[in-house]
């Protein structure tokens, strides 16, 4: 059978979305970022609220973002983002506002930022890049580094003395501001799906003025953690996944219990 | 009785060849070219064309979004 | 409608601000400046005009929401006191790089560090010389009476608007707590349309999508937009110096000095002359751009110069490069929150400059 007669228009089942422009993503290859940005720009077409939508950037690996989505975005400062997001959401309280962040921005030097905007309850959807290590600058400690983790500042592992890894999800679930807690991860096919489901009902929330919506997404850094992607992405499963289980934390205000 | 065939098509230019989609592919269709591309980077390709059932489960874990996924249905 | 209040400068800017059609406001309390917010809250600005306040945890996340809503074109304002302001220095650096307009007081007090809560003019350097890293000017503007703490709100909006660049007001803990009566101006509407071509709103169908950052990573890049700054600075330097002359036009000895400050000046020109020293004030009222070429053009033809500050001297240098050597430039400076007598000014400028 000719292979032309499926490749056609009428027949597409997956194509990249046009939120997306063409440029090549700055990750290594194989790095969840680029899943996570692929499902930001899939959610906000299938909603169809690309004049809607203003994105913050971060520092870290998702620094250009801007460069890579049709979409109006603000850059911020290390940290900072959330900060950002509030006053635009506050001033522009009709727009779609979401920041994106990795575990350095989010859960070390913009703990404060980010905590205090779960707290007011802003109406903006945070998305949160766990790979539990800093990739941009080489792959130095997280604050979301696991015990014993090697890392170019925890050589040796990540000990006591460097403090534990934190799991931010579950600190802004506690707070009366979060409407939605959910953690997911992107390396699978079945993750992805899902996930893209979390991250679009993070975004249909805003609608609802009821709160902030936070996605955590478990990511690798194969680079980082100096393994090859299909390595990378077992070690996530084995080492990651025990200690940042996934699923939803907080729903609707009310957080998720359990039953064992 | 109607047989699902699939198709996919690689922008091999953007691949980085990172393999997530061959190590995804519940059929074994995919492969990585041992020619590659201006950034040196072996890309993926559809190995067992006959195979491919036009399941998205490459395209969708792309990381780069370089797989264009493509679904037919023919009665046999 | 226009009208006549007895007010203090922190309430005077606030009410300014809303009056000046502010659409947000974003701060953290800090004395000598927590009437600011607290004026907002309690005269429900939001009720009034719809503009946003809102009490952020930090001056850190205070600039960054300002930055965020600076973003959309909207006329947005935080304030603070010297160790807020420092810790914004990071944010109007970005604010600068990323050539956003918007309006932030610093009310000064005593430092270093914690320092005191008095009056004092020690954060100059930090106001005028860029403050925090790389290289950019904030719009500099020095009011030296709770009148001109209102006066300036729509002005400093207008030239940051203009140059699509932060304005400063510089006050200092004096201006900002004494009472004065106040000529409040005509209150101007919110603007009801975004016209700014860069603001962020969405990407509009058939439009370019807009990026607010400041960062280029291509070295050729960042240094275009480095000589762009530079332009925009010249422009202003070029456009929009203000200061005031008093008496300056017989003058053989003129004290230069902003804010409070020039307020005692002005009572030491009268004494000097009362003892038949011919004195004036030069008083900047941009302290950047700076009053460069009106002091070059006094220097030809007077005696000296004082430079009148609460610092231990910053803003003389200034003065320095603009007389660049023609006649003697000298310093007189109180610190640590003292404000100097007019009489001590009179005296400095007898010891200083004419007994030398």
């Amino acid at each position: 059978m000719d292979i032309n007669e499926i490749i056609k228009e009428e027949n597409l089942v997956y194509r990249k979305s046009a939120v997306l422009n063409d440029k090549v993503f700055n990750f290594c290859p194989g790095c969840g970022h680029g899943v996570v940005q692929k499902l930001i720009a899939e959610v906000v077409e299938e909603m169809n609220i690309e004049s809607e939508v203003i994105g913050v950037g971060s520092v870290g690996c998702s620094v250009l973002v801007y460069e890579f989505m049709e979409l109006d975005v603000v850059s911020a400062a290390h940290g900072r983002a959330a900060a950002v997001a509030t006053g635009i959401k506050r001033v522009m309280p009709d727009k779609y506002v979401f920041s994106l962040q990795g575990d350095g921005d989010l859960a070390a030097i913009g703990t404060s930022e980010s905590i205090h905007a779960c707290n007011r309850g802003e109406n903006i959807t945070m998305i949160f890049i766990n790979n539990g290590i800093y990739g941009m600058t080489g792959g130095q400690m997280a604050p979301t580094s696991l015990h014993g983790m090697k890392t170019a500042t925890s050589p040796y592992g990540r000990n006591e003395a460097m403090g534990h890894p934190i799991r931010m999800s579950d600190v802004v679930a506690q707070l009366e501001g979060t409407y939605y807690v959910t953690r997911q991860a992107v390396h699978t096919p079945a993750m992805v799906r899902k996930a893209k489901k979390a991250l679009r009902q993070a975004f249909e929330n805003q609608k609802l003025n009821k709160g902030l919506s936070f996605v955590e997404f478990v990511t690798n850094c194969n680079s980082g953690w100096k393994l090859s992607p299909i390595k990378a992405n077992q070690w996530l499963d084995q080492h990651m996944l025990p200690f940042y289980p996934l699923g939803d934390i907080k729903t609707e205000g009310v957080i998720v219990t359990k039953d064992k | 009785m109607a047989k699902i065939r699939g198709a996919i098509v690689v922008d091999t230019e953007r691949c980085k060849g990172c393999e997530l989609c061959m190590y995804n592919c519940p059929t074994q269709t995919i492969g990585m070219e041992h020619k590659v591309n201006s950034k040196g980077y072996h890309y993926a390709y559809m190995e067992n064309p006959e195979a491919c059932i036009g399941c998205t489960n490459c395209a969708v874990v792309c990381p780069d979004g370089v797989i264009t996924v493509y679904k037919k249905k023919f009665e046999q | 409608m226009a009208e006549l209040r007895l007010m203090k400068g922190n309430e005077a800017i606030a009410e300014a601000a809303i009056r000046a059609g502010a659409d947000g406001y974003f701060g953290y309390p800090i004395t000598p400046q927590s009437e600011v917010l607290e004026y907002f809250m309690a005269e429900n600005a939001t009720e009034r005009t719809g503009m946003v306040v809102l009490q952020a945890e930090s001056e850190v996340a205070s600039i960054y929401m300002v930055y965020g809503a600076a973003s959309t074109g909207k006329k947005i304002m935080t304030s603070s006191s010297s160790p807020g302001i420092s810790l914004m220095q990071e944010g109007l650096s970005y604010l600068a790089g990323a050539e956003l307009p918007c309006l932030v007081l610093n009310v000064v007090r005593g430092g270093p560090g914690l320092g005191d809560i008095q009056p004092s003019q020690g954060d100059y350097f930090q106001s005028v010389k860029g403050g925090g890293h790389g290289d950019y000017k904030l719009i500099v503007l020095a009011p030296s009476s709770v009148q001109e703490m209102s006066d300036f709100v729509p002005l400093a909006f207008d030239l940051a608007f203009k140059y699509r660049n932060p304005a400063l007001i510089l006050a200092d803990g004096a201006i900002g707590q004494m009472m004065e009566k106040v000529d409040l101006f005509e209150p101007i509407p919110r603007k009801t349309e975004i016209t700014e071509p860069w603001a962020v709103k969405g990407k509009q169908p058939g439009e370019p999508k807009r990026t607010i950052t400041s960062l280029d990573l291509d070295p050729y890049g960042m240094e275009k937009h480095n000589e762009h700054l530079q332009a925009k600075y010249r422009a202003m330097e070029e456009n929009d110096v203000r200061y005031e002359a008093i008496q300056c036009d017989d003058a053989e000895y003129i004290f230069v000095a902003y804010g409070v400050s020039a307020r005692i000046c002005q009572k030491a020109v009268q004494l000097a002359r009362e003892k038949g020293i011919k004195a004036g004030l030069l008083r900047p009222i941009t302290l950047f751009p700076f009053p460069k070429k009106q002091l070059a053009e006094l220097a030809d033809r007077v005696k000296g110069f004082l430079a009148v500050e609460l610092s231990a001297g910053q803003m003389v240098e200034d003065v320095r490069l603009a007389v660049n050597g023609k006649v003697k430039v000298e310093h007189f400076g109180r610190m640590g929150g003292i404000v100097h007598s007019p009489f001590e000014v009179v005296a400095a400028l007898e010891s200083k400059i004419i007994n030398v």
